[in-house]
């Protein structure tokens, strides 16, 4: 997506090679940036969260970078706990959603055409239902928490990545080594083991990194509609949530400052998956 | 013969759609009854403790809660065949006539947005590509991937800050004025009220198309018959109108009508944030209170809303897509 430089017509001309660096740069900068924000996440104790009444409803300052709410809890402190939940979050969902992916990708490619089909009807099946409604849904059925907010992400993002997956996995069951491979008598289970998966694991890498940032949103969606986490937590959504009460009050900090830092962590991951995509792709890679 | 051919080709689609709404409403029905909230207590609710347990009796038996979940389920397929889909247990009304109360104001809230959204989002996205590498088409592209990782409800808490509070030009929620009688709500009320959730929805909805359109119209621009017309002497917007539109249009409509999902998924976050009346509001209620007839109808309702969608868009490739339609007789 990111073809803002003209083609060079020699493909190792010093231009291309200062792209390559570039990348790599871009892509060792982000995870300086993310992990900054887990190791604060993680680093910060209980004393930010705590209620101070003496504080209350102060606007940013020197000691309180993002102010404080009504209960005056430091909000960087709430932010980055938020946060740090978010990408907890987002990293088992979306783990867990590609490994579903790879599984239905690879069934429906290897199984046989009735396996595929089936697979297809479930992919639709899946797709019908705006992820949105099915996240509240199974956050209703699981009876809240954080384990059905991941099941839901699970559940809700692996259809459109098992699709990708399902076209490559058939693509390569035409080549010719695999061919081979079938005359020789090795089965099915082998092929896809030793011949289809390390093939496609820069794929399902990739769609992994460009589902993370959906991952993020949507637990900050279905926390923010106050579905799954008591309101004691602190998630982004919560805190948002919250923050609705008092922005009439003029109170503008409690909203800004979150969802400004939620972004960045999410276009962070979108960049980072951009940037890794360019680097696996052949296509691409020498861009 | 042809009439035929489509005729097939749609009586497949509905039999597809069909048994995915069949399975759908199996699949959720069962997870359902699996899960760990009790129907009666969300029922109750606060006044949990001036209920006795025979009362609670009455109540499980009023609502049918104590019967195995296969009767359950072959009980309100039936009813639901004769259009009939059951009760809300929040909002003690036929939940058909919740829905579809609340789909119109959500329905409106949608078709603004999605209208909006479609238009402005091609615009931008053609004067990206026309502006190719110029710092207009670093601001749109820059713009469509930061709104891409915005969560919808945050950009309208942003929308509400603004406007609503720091400048005062819009009210802060709600379908209608609050403290008015039904009977004195205006059109104009109306409008006034849907502006600030709908303009919402449009900022967010407008980053995929915007960044679709831009992508095709940048293809269309390097091909060869481009390279001619310009050498032809065509330029400027006259050349992509004559040469881009008609190749971009017809993928970038069909798009917009397969976002029906993101449009719904945003518009549940919208409502919630201006406290918009909507379907929107009531899945999040009916998910909150354990209202398990309600959820099932929205659950329904929304896929049939996704598969309008998808449908629209297959026929139109199939319709006005010239080379789709020689495929077909072929």
């Amino acid at each position: 997506m990111h073809h803002h430089e003209p083609p060079a017509m020699n493909p190792i001309s010093g231009r291309q090679c200062h792209l390559r660096r570039n990348t790599l740069l871009i892509i060792a900068s982000t995870v300086l940036l993310l992990l900054i924000i887990l190791v604060t996440g993680v680093m910060i104790d209980g004393n930010g969260l705590a209620t101070h009444p003496e504080i209350r409803n102060q606007a940013p300052s020197q000691h309180h970078w993002f102010g404080t709410d009504w209960l005056g809890r430091d909000m960087f402190a709430r932010t980055m706990k938020g946060l740090l939940l978010s990408i907890q979050v987002g990293l088992i969902g979306a783990v867990a959603s590609t490994l579903l992916a790879a599984i239905f990708g690879l069934l429906a490619a290897m199984g046989g055409k009735r396996v595929d089909r089936f697979i297809s009807w479930l992919i639709d099946l899946f797709l019908s239902v705006p992820h949105l409604v099915t996240l509240i849904l199974i956050a209703y059925i699981s009876g809240g928490g954080v384990r059905g907010i991941v099941i839901g992400i699970a559940f809700t993002h692996w259809p459109s990545l098992a699709r990708v997956i399902r076209a490559e996995a058939m693509q390569i069951k035409q080549a010719e080594y695999v061919r081979i491979s079938e005359r020789f008598g090795k089965s099915r289970f082998w092929i896809a083991r030793h011949h289809t998966l390390p093939h496609l694991l820069p794929q399902l890498m990739v769609g992994f990194l460009l589902m993370f940032p959906h991952a993020i949103l949507h637990e900050a969606a279905i926390t923010f509609l106050g579905l799954g986490l008591s309101p004691h937590q602190p998630a982004i959504g919560i805190i948002l949530n919250e923050s609705m009460r008092y922005l009439s009050t003029g109170m503008w900090w409690l909203a800004i400052f979150p969802g400004v830092s939620l972004i960045i962590v999410v276009r962070l991951f979108g960049i980072l998956g951009e940037r890794l995509r360019m680097l696996l792709d052949p296509q691409t890679a020498h861009d | 013969m042809k009439l035929k051919v489509y005729g097939i080709w749609f009586a497949m689609k509905l039999i597809r759609i069909c048994t995915l709404l069949l399975a759908l409403s199996i699949v959720t029905f069962c997870l359902m009854s699996l899960s760990p909230i009790d129907p009666v207590q969300a029922y109750i609710g606060a006044d949990a403790m001036r209920v006795s347990p025979e009362q609670r009796q009455a109540i499980a038996e009023y609502w049918g809660l104590d019967d195995p979940p296969l009767t359950r389920y072959l009980h309100w397929a039936s009813a639901m065949l004769r259009g009939d889909m059951g009760t809300s247990m929040l909002y003690r009304e036929p939940v058909s006539d919740v829905i579809g109360e609340r789909f119109l104001h959500s329905a409106a809230l949608m078709a603004v947005a999605w209208l909006a959204s479609g238009m402005f989002g091609l615009t931008i996205g053609i004067v990206a590509a026309a502006n190719k590498g110029r710092w207009l088409d670093r601001i749109i592209t820059w713009y469509c991937y930061t709104v891409a990782s915005t969560p919808a409800f945050w950009m309208g808490l942003l929308l509400l800050v603004v406007f609503a509070v720091w400048l005062g030009w819009f009210p802060v929620g709600l379908a209608v004025p609050a403290g008015v009688l039904a009977s004195d709500v205006t059109l104009l009320d109306r409008i006034y009220h849907l502006i600030l959730p709908a303009m919402t929805l449009a900022m967010v909805g407008i980053a995929p198309i915007a960044l679709h359109t831009r992508e095709k119209l940048l293809t269309v621009l390097s091909s060869d018959y481009v390279l001619y017309a310009r050498a032809r002497g065509e330029k400027g917007y006259s050349l992509i109108k004559r040469h881009g539109l008609r190749n971009i249009l017809l993928p970038a409509i069909t798009l917009q009508f397969t976002s029906f999902s993101e449009l719904f998924g945003g518009a549940v976050l919208a409502e919630q944030a201006f406290s918009y009346p909507g379907l929107g509001q009531a899945t999040v209620e009916a998910g909150l209170g354990g209202d398990v007839p309600l959820l099932l109808g929205i659950v329904l309702c929304s896929a049939l809303f996704v598969f309008t969608g998808n449908l629209i868009a297959d026929l139109m490739y199939k319709l006005v897509d010239p080379r789709m339609r020689k495929g077909g007789e072929a």
